[in-house]
């Protein structure tokens, strides 16, 4: 019993992180088509942005420096993506090969940038102190640093569903997504409103990269390890669905625990892979298919 | 030690089919076998040397630090005059954390740049790549860095650890300081972890150890809580560690977090050194051990020269570490060996090298004749709060490399 609760807690743990990085490609990937390899060097962006601010705040104000963590790092992270839309993507609509190989190319760029930048070795980014450690409840460690993540991702969650149902901003998002001549031709500045989205997908790719420094190692190439998983989500949930890829992340945190728990982690890897190939074989358009009413695709 | 941190990026996945392709292209081309090294060596007033490391990718994190100390070690030699009355001229090539791109940098360098010797590595997979094309050419490498052993190329001078100057007293530390009865063994799924453990679990059973789990996890893994669940279900005495790359930081972040210390269990690590726990967070790693055979803390009058040095050229917060001083060590032998032979000429050097004794920061060290590799004294080390390590147990002098492990009988049949 214990171990079930355990191995629960470490579903839900991985799921949250899961849906941390996969929550701004529901914006960029889902909503706009785009495949934006860089997204985790946005990721990456957002960790140094971190690291950045406890560096000049020094060690004793480590809970100020976090906080202020979350939303730099949207910025940072937001405005990154704003420059790589004005420059790159915005000429590649609809040429998602190229799109891939150029956003590809920016990754690595910015990789080498961050490596010239604080060097090629990983960085310490230590967690404030409220975070350290964990409680024993019922047999099961909750340590906070994963807890946090876990509220981090649900308020995020619902900042983002009152954005796209409650504001007129998030109407037109959802009007450009549906059906981009129409929203066009109704008034809606469609270029603006792909600049928005891509800002917000980005931003939410930093608020991610503070997330993982609790966890994880951060150093230039840390996007690598949470792109694909990310993609995956987005996949496996239908494209552009906050609700999708919200089941999506569960239903993989909760497979890989179990698998690797069973078995061994590499193990519940290839496990979880063959699940999504099979779901996909199943259902290619992915759990929650959006509704279109436009004639095209 | 062998970490090719492929970050599990199938996003490079992408890249990789492209990137393959573009490999065999040059491959194709540039690959003449013809050439040999006897046309090596110097022209003019400067001898060439390659230095081939990743300096982009997953690894660059690890192997910048040591292309950093051989060129420290050029710019000493050079200070001295240089070898043979020739100053040394560094040909610096990435090798992109690309084990494909290393063996073709490799051949680029011997046949285009005619360097005399190349230093240059660190996983496993890249020396692997490398090794047919020295011993083709008949080149020389210098490789900085642990590794499993059960390899001894007469083209390859390790000045790293094999497994009986690390694993091997690292297990008898745990034996004889820490009582050690219940053994975890916790690794990264590829050749280095799996080798190693296969010859800790022969140890083992030779020396009255149980092994209570084994746990892989794929490279650049960042997901450790179930295996810490699993390793607190099995209740060991210590836990064997040899995750290798980024994957060590998110180890000991969430073994520190899950409210588990030295002091509880007891964890010995043999691949992270000073360089690394700058990334983990000392906070999250302090009191626990590793076992390698050399520190920044190392007493002796050549480490405070190389500690200086190091710092001088390239910061003060920058730290000295194993495999960066098995780098410096071996620009070192070679420019001994090289005087002494009287040439730069591979085979000379070779001849030159049997029994070769350098006063390095670690120690004194000699190279074993018959498999190239060096005599070294092993340390096993503490940390401590301020990130740098103190030696808590050392073994009796350097010991001999023995790669094949063919001098312990409990290793039969490995």
């Amino acid at each position: 019993m214990e171990t079930i609760l355990n191995e629960l807690f470490v579903g839900l743990s991985i799921a949250s992180i899961l849906l941390l990085v996969a929550l701004g490609l529901t914006f960029t990937f889902g909503q706009m088509n785009v495949i934006n390899m860089a997204h985790g060097e946005f990721i990456m962006a957002g960790a140094y942005t971190t690291y950045v601010l406890q560096t000049a705040f020094g060690t004793g104000l480590l809970t100020l420096s976090f906080g202020l963590a979350l939303p730099a790092a949207f910025l940072v992270a937001g405005t990154l993506g704003l420059i790589l839309e004005f420059l790159v993507i915005r000429r590649l609509y609809g040429r998602p090969l190229d799109t891939l190989l150029v956003t590809w190319g920016v990754g690595l760029m910015l990789q080498q940038l961050a490596r010239d930048l604080f060097g090629a070795q990983n960085v310490n980014v230590d967690s404030p102190s409220f975070l350290a450690g964990g409680v024993d409840l019922l047999g099961v460690n909750l340590s906070y640093p994963r807890l946090f993540i876990i509220g981090i991702v649900v308020l995020v969650v619902i900042a983002i569903a009152a954005y796209m149902q409650r504001t007129p901003a998030g109407r037109r998002m959802r009007a450009v997504m549906q059906n981009r001549p129409l929203a066009s031709v109704s008034g809606v500045r469609t270029t603006r409103v792909d600049r928005t989205t891509f800002f917000i997908g980005s931003g939410l790719a930093g608020v991610a990269g503070v997330g993982i420094t609790l966890l994880g190692p951060v150093g230039p190439t840390l996007g690598l390890a949470y792109i694909i998983d990310a993609f995956l989500v987005v996949i496996v949930g239908g494209l552009g669905q906050l609700r999708g890829a919200i089941v999506a992340a569960l239903a993989l945190g909760m497979a890989n625990s179990f698998i690797e728990y069973n078995t061994t982690a590499s193990i519940a890897k290839a496990g979880v892979f063959l699940l999504i190939v099979l779901f996909l074989q199943w259902r290619p358009q992915g759990l929650i298919v959006q509704q279109r009413r436009g004639l095209a695709s | 030690m062998i970490c090719p941190n492929f970050g599990a990026g199938a996003g490079r996945r992408v890249l990789a089919v492209l990137a393959a392709a573009i490999a065999v292209g040059i491959a194709g081309c540039g690959d003449d076998a013809g050439t040999t090294a006897s046309t090596t060596g110097a022209s003019g007033d400067t001898i060439p040397v390659g230095i081939l490391h990743s300096l982009s990718g997953s690894m660059a994190i690890s192997e910048v630090s040591v292309k950093d100390a051989e060129l420290l070690a050029i710019d000493e030699i050079n200070k001295a005059g240089g070898v043979l009355g020739k100053q040394l001229k560094p040909v610096i090539e990435d090798g992109a954390t690309d084990w494909p791109t290393f063996a073709e940098k490799a051949q680029k360098l011997i046949s285009t740049n005619k360097v005399a010797a190349t230093f240059g590595g660190w996983t496993s997979a890249s020396r692997k790549a490398m090794l047919p094309v020295f011993e083709r050419n008949k080149a020389l490498l210098y490789y900085p860095v642990q590794y499993e052993g059960l390899e001894a190329s007469p083209y390859i001078f390790y000045t790293g650890a094999t497994t009986n100057q690390q694993i091997v007293p690292g297990l008898e530390f745990l034996k004889e300081k820490l009582k050690v009865k219940k053994l975890f063994l916790v690794g990264s799924d590829y050749v280095f972890p799996r080798t190693a453990n296969k010859e800790i679990k022969a140890w083992s059973k030779a020396n009255g150890f149980e092994i209570v789990g084994e746990e892989y996890s794929p490279l650049g893994n960042t997901e450790y809580a179930t295996t810490i669940n699993k390793v607190k279900k099995a209740k060991p005495d210590a836990v064997f560690q040899t995750i290798n790359g980024d994957s060590n930081v998110a180890f000991w972040k969430q073994f520190s977090d899950a409210g588990l210390d030295s002091k509880k269990l007891p964890v010995i690590s043999v691949s992270t050194a000073e360089d690394e726990v700058r990334g983990v967070g000392i906070k999250n790693i302090v009191g626990q051990y590793v076992a390698w055979n050399y520190y920044q803390t190392t007493p002796g009058a050549a480490n405070d020269k190389f500690v200086k040095a190091y710092k001088a050229k390239y910061g003060a917060d920058r730290v000295t570490d194993d495999p960066i001083e098995a780098g410096y060590v071996g620009v070192h032998l070679w420019a001994m060996a090289a005087e002494k032979a009287g040439s730069t000429d591979p085979e000379k050097v070779k001849a030159a090298s049997k029994g070769l004794v350098f006063e390095a920061p670690e120690g004194k060290v000699t190279i074993d004749g018959s498999n190239q590799h060096i005599y070294k004294t092993a340390r096993i080390g503490k940390l401590r709060p301020d990130g740098l390590i103190d030696t808590v147990f050392e073994s009796d002098g350097p010991i001999k490399p023995d790669p094949f492990l063919k001098s312990y009988p409990w290793a039969k049949g490995l």
